[in-house]
């Protein structure tokens, strides 16, 4: 009976995520995973009890029937004193991280993407997925603490939904949503979701961290939907018949501050496993915290690890699934209206949104084979204001590491090209006020002046009021999606001509040809002439002996 | 009239066939590891080219205690007695059926310029190859022995190929002179059987 149930659970939690690729929050029933995670493969087993030693559900403070989030905040606060501080000091609170190298200050608060942008005029949206309430501009003050949004990580009910518009608070009356569609969110019951809280649960993270860049899977092209159940073959850690891990085995966390950011990569961990209770300052988000630097039996394999990266071999290919990733975003195309000149919305075969007046034309792709390049952890990130060179493709970040870094790795990673508004006598990116339902608002008017006039305003930056579209380029690394062994790549994957890693340079690779063609040339020449010659002689011999004879 | 003198002892002759063996496969395997062809594929070939190698090292180590307490190694000092004539005889003499210059005994059974090229494959190509393929095996080592700044796999290679290459061209010479003895087989049933048929 159990297993059924559960399937049945799975199927409606999957379609439920589909049903709602915009919304920034996801409503699953998925409390089997927020069970601790198993160390050993077996199957899916009951949830057991939970091992608090609190049941929130009795704390006086949560018998109330609360209004605001915020008020929830001051509830929990009463016994986490120090909660808020802690959350106040981590990238989900700042949306800032600053480059510990340069200095340079980085995060979705600085820099500009390439996929929505720029949170900056568009606050009322994008902070459906920031930890807090009531960011709307840039006067939200940021030490105010009982703006710190606990429930959005610690809801265990999968009912606790923010939704775009509300600047980061959570529905409070029956709303409809997407506008016009005819589908209705129903009011969080707070007081429910206050005594319901736990462990961040993979339904807690991948309600932002599926969903980036506006759709499911779009971002970063090894998380979606898809984590919520995945099997073995997409990801041998998080499998739910198996190991099932939770994001937060991994991305261990102290005092809030959850280890593992693509804004600084632990991009070549080395030395062995980390054992309990043995000082450690190996990110914890690595392969190597578990696995150390050297884990295959076979000693060959071992001796890549200082130059690959293990996500190259053990990520054959990202997004492996139905859902697939953007590969690309033309903001370019963005206002152009449908035959009616009214504006128009297209999916592609696989129900993916393919283009939208609003926001331009995407690309999506399923199985994508990375792009592998040298990546020492560092990233350079294009940040507002920063200038730019319109005749050449517009690094989002720049990449650091090359061969000769020992610090450096071969990453798999996925390059998302983009076409984007910028100040042509400025020669910045623009900032544009997107969302909104206001005149200068480009969802609402689909007038790019006014959107980059009112966005660069918000942000403070002058605007010539000549824009035109640059090519951008923003990379990631891959590491989520491990596969199964036995689906890592093949030696000959890259030990041959053409393969994977036809593009790295800088190191020697045997079959790959990489051989000096002067030597080879010289070493088959002299060998072809030692056989023609021993031939000659040969035939001399036997013509010289046939004669006599 | 022939008779038949005893040259290659058993070791002797379980060691030259069992290396040419190995010597064969690492040719046919390394060669498609450097990327020439197409045959057992990468992964395979590089770990029986591996698996050949320490194979080879092996025997190698009972060849060099052989060679040393036999005092057979002695039958590859070079000399310089006969090697004229054993040129004009590859050159000319083998042609017009003229009698071989060298002839074979247990002590010198070896001619001047099998002594040479045998010199030169134990010496030069041999070492140049284990030595090169030592550190390719061990790629992974060189940080820790403190030679990586010294070393480029690039170069290792290059040597290691240079010295297949060698060895290929030895190969087909050597192939081909086993036919130049008293009958054209003589030489090759010497090595099987240890018995050479000398004039």
């Amino acid at each position: 009976m159990l297993p059924i149930r559960r399937i049945t659970l799975s199927a409606l939690a999957f379609s439920a995520l589909l049903a709602g690729p915009n919304a920034f929050a996801v409503a699953t029933k998925t409390d089997a995973l927020a069970a601790p995670a198993p160390v050993t493969a077996v199957p899916a087993k009951p949830k057991p009890a939970s091992t608090s030693t609190a049941d929130h559900g009795k704390f006086k403070e949560l018998q109330k029937n609360f209004k605001t989030g915020p008020e929830v905040t001051e509830a929990c606060l009463i016994c986490h004193n120090e909660a808020a501080k802690q959350v106040q000091h981590t990238k989900h609170w700042t949306w800032e991280s600053v480059d510990p190298k340069t200095g340079q200050k980085r995060g979705k608060k600085n820099i500009i993407n390439n996929y929505c942008t720029s949170p900056v005029s568009n606050e009322k949206d994008c902070m459906a997925c920031h930890a807090g309430y009531g960011w709307k501009d840039s006067s939200f003050d940021f030490t105010v603490e009982k703006n710190v949004d606990c429930l959005v990580c610690h809801d265990t009910t999968a009912t606790y939904r923010k939704l775009p518009g509300d600047a980061g608070h959570p529905v409070y009356k029956r709303t409809e949503f997407p506008k016009g569609s005819g589908k209705f969110v129903e009011a969080v019951d707070l007081r429910k979701v206050a005594q319901s809280i736990g462990k961040p649960s993979r339904t807690n993270c991948g309600a932002c961290h599926f969903f980036g860049g506006g759709a499911n899977g779009a971002k970063h092209g090894d998380l979606s939907s898809s984590l919520q159940h995945p099997d073995r073959y997409l990801d041998v850690h998080m499998d739910e018949k198996g190991l099932n891990f939770t994001c937060a085995t991994c991305h261990s966390t102290s005092s809030h501050q959850i280890s593992g950011s693509r804004y600084n990569v632990a991009a070549a961990v080395k030395g062995p496993a980390h054992v309990r209770g043995k000082e450690d300052t190996v990110n914890p988000a690595s392969c190597q915290s578990c696995h150390g630097d050297k884990p295959h039996p076979l000693a060959r394999l071992n001796e890549h690890t200082d130059k690959i990266a293990c996500q190259a071999c053990h990520i054959p290919e990202y997004a492996r699934d139905a859902i697939g990733t953007e590969r690309s975003w033309d903001w370019s195309q963005a206002t152009v209206m449908g035959p009616d000149g009214k504006p128009t919305v297209r999916k592609d075969s696989a129900g993916r949104r393919a283009f939208d007046s609003k926001k331009g034309a995407w690309v999506w792709e399923s199985y994508v084979i990375p792009d592998y390049r040298w990546f020492n952890g560092a990233s350079k990130f294009q940040v507002i204001g920063d200038k730019i060179d319109p005749g050449k493709t517009v690094l989002i970040n720049e990449v650091g590491g090359g061969p000769n870094d020992p610090d450096s790795r071969i990453w798999p990673t996925n390059v998302h090209r983009g076409k984007q508004p910028y100040d042509k006598v400025n020669l910045t990116l623009t900032l544009q006020h997107t969302g909104g339902e206001d005149d200068t608002a480009l969802w609402h008017n689909y007038d790019w002046q006014k959107a980059i006039t009112a966005g660069m305003k918000a942000g403070g930056l002058p605007y010539s009021g000549q824009y035109g579209f640059v090519n951008t380029e923003q990379t990631w690394p891959i590491t989520h999606m491990v596969a199964p062994k036995g689906d890592a790549l093949t030696c000959a994957q890259c030990h041959s001509v053409n393969g994977r890693l036809k593009e790295i340079k800088g190191i020697y690779m045997p079959g790959r040809g990489d051989n000096n063609k002067l030597l080879d040339a010289a070493g088959w020449i002299v060998a072809l002439l030692t056989l023609l010659g021993v031939i000659a002689h040969g035939a001399g011999r036997i013509y010289l002996s046939n004669r006599k004879g | 009239m022939s008779e038949h003198i005893y040259v290659f002892k058993r070791f002797e002759r379980f060691w030259h066939w069992s290396q040419a063996m190995l010597i064969i496969f690492m040719m046919l395997t390394g060669f498609e590891v450097h990327g020439s062809y197409h045959l057992f594929g990468f992964e395979k070939a590089a770990s029986l080219h591996t698996v050949a190698a320490w194979t080879l090292v092996s025997l190698w180590v009972f060849a060099i205690f052989w060679h040393f307490t036999t005092g057979e190694w002695k039958q590859y000092i070079p000399t310089r007695e006969k090697v004229v004539a054993m040129i004009q005889f590859y050159s000319i003499g083998i042609f017009q059926g003229a009698p071989h210059p060298f002839r074979p005994t247990t002590l010198k059974k070896h001619n001047p310029l099998q002594r040479l090229a045998y010199l030169g494959v134990l010496l030069f190509i041999g070492p140049l190859l284990w030595f090169t393929g030592w550190f390719y095996l061990f790629f992974g080592d060189w940080k820790a022995w403190g030679v990586d700044s010294y070393l480029s796999l690039e170069w290792v290679a290059f040597f290691h190929t240079a010295g297949a290459f060698m060895m290929l061209a030895f190969f087909i010479a050597h192939v081909y002179l086993t036919t130049t003895g008293h009958t054209p087989t003589s030489h090759i049933k010497a090595m099987i059987t240890g018995w050479e048929e000398v004039e």
